[in-house]
């Protein structure tokens, strides 16, 4: 790659497999929950997370040097306060049905764990432009997990996908209703998120059998 | 040479490969292997985890079979085919039509329950390398006992995947299991296809393809109508043998009750949690009854239904009877200390009434209440073993000083 050098490079695609901050750190699980009945919140709600991290890990490493380490925690929670209202209020701007719908979560990217993680374990301690990668790297890899469980929730809870109805039609009873399939209405529910979570964490650990965990 | 004696040769040449694990499975489910020990002093126990398994899958066969006897009977009442029977050998019940459409629904049941389940069983063990576990035996028989009649089949079985993989599997296969497998498929069902699981159409046969038309049928369990303030319309002698809409095998209280003497006299279910379970809900149902008798709740709550109920009638409906004696008994799941049994069995009574009356969306309480207990069973048994512990403890230092 002429664009990064390999250990830039590595700072992107290793969050995205090996070192994944959902299924390897299981950082961030609360709003993988809670937000992944559609796929439309998953997407909406990645690419929230990819602007907040991705611009606060730059600001955060640009400060680095001059945050007193004794607030550096408040430092943090102010510059992801500042990010994550300006996304609520885009999203309440242009999106107002889906800001409904994603509510509460938009806010509470501030506590995602994910993002507090990353300002502390790397930006306060890299430069601007790692930092940005690392943060767009972190991001990518929760908005893939994010993506792939909203994807099978959808499509198994409601069969629809981005609200398309795919599976057919349940009230009229079109393609797969016409031979009896019905929508698994435990998918919808938040146990579910969990289960389909462990599920992608089993297949990557059975792949990769250094992830294992003693 | 036997079939004996060919099993026994198959099985050299079988040896070390991948599918001995499943060979051995079908070997030793029909004979005793025929290797002996050498050497040394060794306990030799009868009841290993196949006969343990199969005495509890013996206990369920009445339930099974009045269950079909049930399944049609219950489509005959409600299209008028047959009148209400008034004891318990009337011909009204035990007669072939009702079996014939029992047998036409139960058995799809039952055998899409094992194959599905035995075949994710056997799949793994491949995988694994390991010996095959029964486990399944007894679930495959429980799961098609505690489902509406006209579950669709594909339903049942992407419920039973679920459960054996998710709920058993993952932990390590038989033996290693938080949550009773069952259970899980059931909860599974419930929560997925919540219009197959509940109302008043899905427990008699036919119900649900023929509502909406001019000859539509229905038949609402005891606890539905009770959980709407209804009117109950059956006697305490239909209840207590059956003859009520339900589940396939869990309306008989009296078969059941000949289930759990069978299985308390073999030493395979513990009466602990049996008896502490029926405490725990006559305590309840007794609570709630008193909070209606001293004018706390009126005619007119929702709860007024199922806690102005006779307090021991709960033991009768619903199936309670039936998760406590053959699924809270699991030993795999259940409390493994003595003392613990008892506050798990009382629990498991105590929670399945109290779901039972407060909340109207799962009108059964007794599922949520095993399947909370399992994961509580570990924690009640490591409280009870501390507690001998510190006990122990203190009587040694009295001596020492």
């Amino acid at each position: 790659m002429g664009l990064l050098s390999k250990k830039d490079a590595a700072l992107i695609t290793d969050p995205l497999a090996d070192n994944n901050p959902i299924t390897i750190q299981v950082l961030g699980i609360c709003s993988a929950l809670a937000i992944t009945a559609e796929l439309k919140a998953s997407i909406v709600m990645s690419i929230s997370v990819l602007f907040v991290l991705g611009i606060g890990n730059v600001v955060i490493s640009l400060l680095r040097n001059i945050i007193p380490s004794k607030i550096r925690i408040i430092v943090q929670l102010i510059v992801v306060a500042a990010l994550v209202i300006i996304v609520d209020l885009v999203l309440k701007a242009f999106a107002y049905e889906l800001s409904k719908t994603l509510s509460v979560f938009v806010g509470l990217i501030i506590t995602n764990c994910i993002i507090m993680g990353r300002f502390e374990a790397f930006a306060l301690g890299n430069g601007p432009w790692k930092s940005f990668l690392d943060g767009i790297g972190n991001a990518l890899g929760y908005g893939v997990i994010l993506i792939a469980v909203g994807f099978f929730r959808e499509l198994l809870g409601s069969g629809t996908l981005l609200g398309f109805k795919v599976l057919g039609d349940p009230i009229e009873k079109t393609g797969l209703y016409a031979i009896g399939y019905e929508n698994n209405g435990f998918m919808l529910l938040s146990p579910m998120a969990l289960i389909v979570v462990g599920i992608i964490i089993w297949i990557q650990r059975t792949k990769n059998p250094a992830l294992i965990e003693d | 040479m036997g079939l004996k004696q060919n099993l026994h040769n198959l099985k050299e040449k079988y040896k070390g490969t991948k599918m001995a694990p499943l060979f051995n499975g079908f070997h030793t489910f029909l004979y005793l292997p025929n290797e002996t020990t050498h050497g040394g002093t060794h306990i030799k126990a009868a009841d290993d985890l196949k006969r343990t398994m199969n005495t509890v899958i013996m206990a369920l066969i009445p339930c099974l079979i009045f269950g079909m006897f049930n399944a049609g009977y219950q489509h005959h009442v409600v299209t008028g085919e047959v009148e209400r029977v008034t004891g318990f050998f009337s011909g009204n019940f035990w007669n072939l039509s009702n079996l014939w459409i029992g047998a036409i629904k139960v058995l799809p049941l039952v055998i899409v329950s094992y194959v599905v389940g035995l075949a994710i069983e056997f799949v793994f063990c491949i995988i694994k390398g390991h010996e095959i576990e029964e486990g399944y035996l007894v679930t495959g028989m429980l799961v098609p006992l505690i489902v509406p009649v006209d579950l669709p089949l594909w339903m049942l079985a992407v419920a039973v995947a679920f459960g054996v993989v998710i709920g058993k599997e993952v932990f390590g296969g038989t033996g290693m299991n938080i949550l009773n497998p069952a259970l899980t498929i059931r909860a599974f069902l419930f929560f997925a296809y919540p219009t197959w699981m509940s109302g008043d159409k899905v427990w008699v046969h036919d119900a649900v393809a023929k509502s909406g038309g001019a000859d539509a049928i229905s038949g609402e369990t005891v606890l539905g109508s009770l959980a709407q303030s209804q009117p109950l319309d059956y006697s305490v002698a239909d209840m207590f043998f059956g003859f009520i809409p339900g589940s396939v095998g869990e309306t008989s209280t009296f078969l059941i009750l000949l289930g759990a003497l069978f299985l308390i006299f073999t030493k395979i279910g513990s009466w602990r949690i049996m008896l502490s379970s029926v405490i725990g809900a006559l305590v309840m149902g007794f609570i709630f009854n008193f909070v209606v008798s001293s004018g706390i709740i009126g005619e007119t709550s929702k709860f007024y239904g199922l806690m102005n109920l006779d307090f021991w009638k709960h033991l009768l409906i619903g199936g309670f009877a039936f998760g406590v004696v053959y699924m809270a008994t699991d030993p795999v799941t259940a409390s493994q200390t003595n003392k613990g049994k008892w506050i798990y069995g009382f629990l498991i009574g105590f929670i399945s009434i109290m779901i039972r009356v407060f909340n109207p969306a799962y009108p059964e309480g007794v599922m949520l209440a095993i399947l909370l207990m399992n994961v509580f069973a570990p924690t009640i048994d490591h409280y009870v073993v501390q507690g001998n512990v510190k006990r122990r403890l203190k009587r040694t230092k009295v001596k020492t000083a």
